[in-house]
């Protein structure tokens, strides 16, 4: 089945197909003005890639809504209800799951251990004392990452000695073992090889077919044209533009990226 | 496990294989190479020097083949010392570190045996009682219960200061160790406090000791195996930021290791007391170094994430064997004192070569 082609009527649509909107939302650093009032809309299904050059606040904008951490202001509705996510937890609870830049990923546990982390199969609860089913995890291990299509010669291994894509591949594993209502992946193939690199799109691809809805923060162009159906541009901690891949090319988004252009409603007066 | 078949499955483009048993090398195996390598150095040193052997029974002196005394000394020398190297275990998993450890043997020692005393010594009233007539004779539970509860405040402290405010371990538990001195000197104004009941006094009789020792051992194994705790304890000593974006509460996580360390040095003054049936204000002296190098030798890394019970306890015994194999040479005690120190510091050398061949790889 193709996908829907960018239509107009989506915009008209009813708001309940609205997965995740922020509303103004702010994260200061003392001085540093890392995010200033985003405004962004994702709808159930779409996959839509954030862009902009290093230091632009894409990062630090997926921290608010992942409750990584707390916004300065700003409000976030998530999946029909204003949310104000506490810890990461509250967030994945909520069903966002998260590829973090730094994949946060603990080296001196294997695969299911880091699969599993902070949220582990038990067999009897005794609170902090609850015995592991380890049989339990290794399984739905294999399973998620048959899912994904991952490979690793080794689970029950340390990841220390793994190699980029491979932990790469089981942080993006670990999304996709547990149901979610949004996946964000913070440039998820910036270190990898290009075998790697298509393996990684070729679970997005996935996630597309199975209607799961997306967030990618990539600087590679071609990945984005062919994964998303829109792009976002972030520039200097604000949104600079929101573009349709269907209206759009390569140097038109470049163009966006460097500040060479701006659409009209997102200028601001700029004090450089 | 009715098909024994190695599970393994063929997946993915490149068609690598699933080996969910396959297990690597075990770092405590290591451990345990470098504990017989020692021990045949002592023998070695032992035919050459003393003309006997180390370990074994080269005399006839025991119905074993191993010299079933000095192996006994070994093991009742490290015991005590080896219940607070496993609280140390943990915390240096956590990527902590517990100086306090020694003196909270103190002061819970004090403590625990103040409430442990008898109301008559050799058919007259107890000399050195500390409190009045009521508090004599009191069943065991309450002195246990008294060192138990002065060693695991200690570690709630220790642990709510490294947990809640931004001071390192070192610092939090440094202070702890001399506030901890202090509060067992003020406990009886510095006197030792002796005269337990027979009840308390056989907590740490024979090889009482050594049998704490293995049961916490154990027990802590299965903890540190097989619960979310432990799994959390690797995590954040792993990587700390990765633990609390995976939703892991590190302080309330923190607090709990500590507070278990503090219980152990708790358990630790307890038999202590009773093996040595008084308690002093300088008991437990520079217990938690000796405790730290067990580990360390053992292979957990000060860095954090790495490490077992297993290792900590055959670190324990390497110790023991030095320590031993030492006066066993007939080396001065003075000698054994340098040797800890040197030791100690090997130990975290040993480590640092550890982490940067790991981290070269
Ligand atoms: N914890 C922090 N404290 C202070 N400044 C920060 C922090 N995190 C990010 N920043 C700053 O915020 C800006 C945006 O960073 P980031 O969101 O990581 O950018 P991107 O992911 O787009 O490359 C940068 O200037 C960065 O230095
Ligand atoms: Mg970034």
């Amino acid at each position: 089945m193709a996908a829907e082609p960018d239509g107009g009527e989506v915009m008209g649509d009813a708001m309940d197909d609205v997965i995740l909107e922020t509303r103004g939302l702010t994260k200061h650093y003392g001085g540093v003005h890392a995010l200033t009032d985003a405004d962004f809309t994702l709808r159930a299904g779409e996959h839509v890639a954030i862009m902009g050059d290093n230091g632009a606040g894409k990062s630090t904008f997926v921290r608010q809504i992942t409750g990584v951490e707390v916004p300065t202001r700003g409000t976030i509705v998530f999946d029909g209800r204003e949310r104000h996510f506490e810890n990461p937890m509250d967030a994945r609870d909520a069903g966002i799951e998260t590829v973090f830049q730094t994949l946060a990923l603990a080296d001196d546990l294997d695969v299911p251990d880091n699969l599993f982390l902070g949220r582990e199969i038990v067999k009897f609860n005794l609170g902090p004392f609850s015995i592991l089913d380890y049989k339990a995890m290794q399984e739905a291990t294999i399973a998620g990452l048959e899912k994904t299509g991952v490979k690793i010669p080794n689970i029950r291994g340390t990841i220390r000695n793994m190699s980029g894509g491979q932990r790469q591949c089981v942080a993006i594993a670990r999304t996709a073992t547990f149901h979610s209502k949004l996946t964000i992946m913070d440039e998820p193939t910036a270190a990898l090889g290009v075998q790697e690199t298509a393996q990684v799109e070729a679970i997005v691809r996935t996630l597309k077919e199975a209607g799961e809805p997306l967030i990618l923060i990539s600087h590679n162009m071609r990945q984005v044209m062919d994964l998303c159906d829109r792009i976002v541009v972030f520039r200097r901690g604000r949104i600079c533009a929101k573009l349709r891949k269907a209206d759009t090319d390569h140097q038109d988004v470049v163009a966006y990226i460097t500040g060479a252009k701006t659409q009209a409603e997102y200028e601001v007066a700029d004090a450089v | 496990m009715a098909d024994g078949t190695a599970q393994a499955r063929v997946h993915g483009t490149g068609g690598l294989l699933y080996d969910t048993k396959r297990r690597a090398w075990p770092n405590e195996a290591n451990v345990l190479i470098a504990l017989i390598l020692i021990v045949a150095v002592f023998e070695g040193l032992g035919a050459l020097l003393m003309d006997q052997s180390f370990l074994f029974d080269s005399r006839d002196r025991f119905d074993s083949v191993f010299n079933e005394a000095r192996l006994r000394i070994i093991i009742l020398q490290v015991a005590i010392i080896g219940i607070i190297a496993l609280g140390a275990t943990q915390v240096i998993i956590t990527g902590g570190i517990d100086l306090s450890a020694g003196s909270v043997v103190g002061f819970a020692a004090m403590v625990a045996m103040s409430f442990a005393q008898t109301g008559v010594v050799n058919g007259n009233p107890n000399p050195g009682a500390v409190f009045g007539p009521a508090w004599l004779d009191l069943p065991v539970i309450v002195p246990v219960l008294a060192g138990l509860g002065v060693g695991t405040l200690a570690g709630v402290i220790n642990g709510a200061l490294i947990a809640y405010t931004r001071i390192p371990p070192f610092i939090a538990t440094l202070g702890m160790m001399v506030a901890a001195r202090g509060a067992a000197q003020w406990w009886t104004r510095g006197q030792p406090v002796s005269f337990p009941t027979d009840g308390y006094a056989a907590l740490g009789q024979g090889m009482m000791p050594v049998i704490w020792f293995v049961g916490l051992a154990i027990l802590f194994h299965l903890i540190l195996r097989h619960t979310v705790y432990g799994k959390h304890t690797y995590a954040i000593g792993s990587n700390e930021d990765a633990a609390r974006m995976s939703g892991i509460k590190v302080a309330r996580h923190k607090l709990l290791v500590y507070a278990i360390a503090g219980g152990l040095a708790g358990v630790s003054a307890i038999v202590l007391s009773a093996k040595n049936l008084t308690a002093q204000t300088g008991m437990g002296l520079m217990y938690e170094l000796d405790a730290i190098a067990m580990a360390v030798i053992g292979g957990v890394s000060l860095a954090g994430g790495r490490g077992s019970i297993v290792g900590t306890v055959i670190g324990a015994l390497i110790f023991g064997v030095i320590i031993s194999g030492f006066t066993f040479l007939r080396l001065d005690a003075y000698y054994q004192e340098m040797v800890k120190g040197v030791i100690i510091v090997a130990a975290v050398v040993l480590d640092q070569w550890r982490q940067s061949r790991t981290g070269a790889k």
